[in-house]
């Protein structure tokens, strides 16, 4: 037999259940003194560059009913389109800015909010400019492996036209399914994981 | 920190074969969160090739001791006192530095410290259920921890989940994100759990389940457990793609 190519195969996934807050956001789910502040909870430290958003939605199930233990968590770029991440070869990203947000999803309206920044442009492998967008990983009860999508912005119609990624969406009027309506400072993007207004999930 | 050059290339496509398909009826909750259209193959962009890394300095000294980390002074969390450790790996066996583990389990009686938990099994004053940790150079990590208790749930009349700690992990790309579960050699609940059923490999499904480590025991204290935990590879960068005059 020859060599293998690869030596291990990626450990399967298993749902995050309806726990998930005890590790992920302890404080959230009353359990206090172990950690300072839940990870992810503010994108902003100080004086982030940019114009400032509120992003909020709620995550529906099959009857439309909002997920209430549900965990989202949103990476996006700076407002120079620069990552915090030890991948970004571009340059230094904006330091007041972690790019990277969790929140639990309320356990009474179902609703997740984070504050955060308006990205720049990414661009694409073949150099085109991506429109702006958050990525969203979806987990909870129920969600087997963890969901990706991406939320554009209303406000970017231009930009969103000329999109790579939203280029490659076969069926048009699912494009929509990935723009979040913004209003003023706060945008609102709800996912719906069933139904004729399914959002589009990425396998990336 | 490192003198490894951070990793740029794109990740090696999901086995979405060895992992769990999203609609699995048998686990109920699955069937009205289960997205029904196909998923949109899209190669990594910027996006899902970076991802959040996060230091040492989040870390608190008792983050890795699920034993006292919620205890009061001079007490300890009630069950099995255990030791989970291993490492980090990638598809290509390199090792995971810097990866954030989380990890969250019910106590000795198979009770979790959450509002909506109905179980009739006791609370322990001393145990949240709460850790994290931060791989080192190798990928290597390890916690000290209580065994959790098997419990019951509310899918089939008479469902029970092994006993099983959960684990979140961060690698360095946002396409490396994972949560999945431990469970333990010889549990005897393992074939017969609907959740572990949505992996269809059994392969996969050993993958999942720690041996008992005398070697790393500590005498007199803990026994040891060891679960390597696996993240999707990436291409090398070398031969990428660039734009000409880049
Ligand atoms: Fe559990």
């Amino acid at each position: 037999m020859p060599q293998q190519l690869i030596q291990f195969k990626e450990s399967a996934s298993q749902t995050a259940g309806p726990y998930v807050h005890i590790g992920c956001t302890p404080n959230f789910a009353e359990i206090s003194g172990v950690y300072e502040e839940d990870l992810g909870t503010r994108m902003l430290i100080g004086d982030a560059k940019g114009e400032r958003l509120t992003i909020k939605g709620r995550i529906l199930d099959g009857t439309g009913t909002p997920l209430k233990d549900a965990l989202v968590e949103i990476w996006q770029a700076d407002s120079k389109g620069l990552y915090n991440s030890p991948s970004e070869m571009r340059g230094s990203s904006d330091p007041h800015f972690t790019g990277f947000g969790r929140c639990a999803t309320d356990m009474a309206s179902g609703e997740f909010s984070f504050e955060t920044v308006k990205p720049g442009r990414v661009p694409f492998p073949d150099g085109r400019l991506m429109a702006p967008h958050v990525t969203f990983w979806i987990v909870a009860r129920g969600i087997n492996i963890g969901l990706h999508t991406r939320m554009y912005f209303s406000d970017e119609a231009g930009a969103n036209g000329e999109d790579p990624v939203l280029a490659r969406i076969e069926h048009r009027h699912r494009v929509d399914t990935l723009i979040g309506k913004r209003e003023g400072d706060v945008v609102t993007f709800d996912i719906h994981l069933q139904g004729d207004n399914e959002t589009v999930f990425f396998d990336i | 920190m490192s003198n490894r050059k951070p990793e740029t290339g794109a990740f090696f496509q999901r086995d979405r074969a060895w992992q769990p398909d999203a609609y699995t009826p048998w686990y109920k909750t699955s069937v009205l969160r289960s997205p029904e259209k196909a998923l949109l193959s899209l190669g990594n962009t910027l996006s899902e090739m970076t991802g959040p890394v996060f230091g040492h300095d989040l870390l608190g000294e008792l983050d890795d001791d699920l034993i006292h980390n919620f205890a009061k002074p001079g007490e300890s969390a009630i069950g099995p006192r255990i030791i989970v450790h291993g490492r980090i790996l990638d598809e290509r066996g390199k090792g995971v530095a810097g990866a954030l583990l989380e990890f969250w389990q019910a106590n000795a009686g198979g009770r979790y410290r959450h509002k909506k938990e109905g179980y009739v099994a006791a609370l322990d004053p001393n145990f949240g259920g709460c850790g994290r940790t931060i791989t080192d150079e190798d990928g290597y990590y390890s916690f000290r921890t209580i065994r959790p208790g098997p419990y019951p749930w509310p899918n089939g009349v008479n469902d029970w989940r092994p006993a099983h700690i959960h684990f979140s992990v961060f690698g360095h790309g946002f396409a490396q994100r994972l949560i999945t579960q431990m469970y333990f050699e010889g549990d005897p609940l393992i074939p017969l759990c609907p959740i572990i059923k949505t992996i269809s490999d059994p392969a996969a499904i050993d993958q999942l389940i720690a041996p008992l480590d005398m070697a790393n025991t500590i005498p007199m204290d803990a026994s040891a457990y060891k679960f390597d935990i696996v993240l999707r590879g990436r291409r090398s960068t070398m031969f990428e793609n660039r734009m000409e005059g880049n």
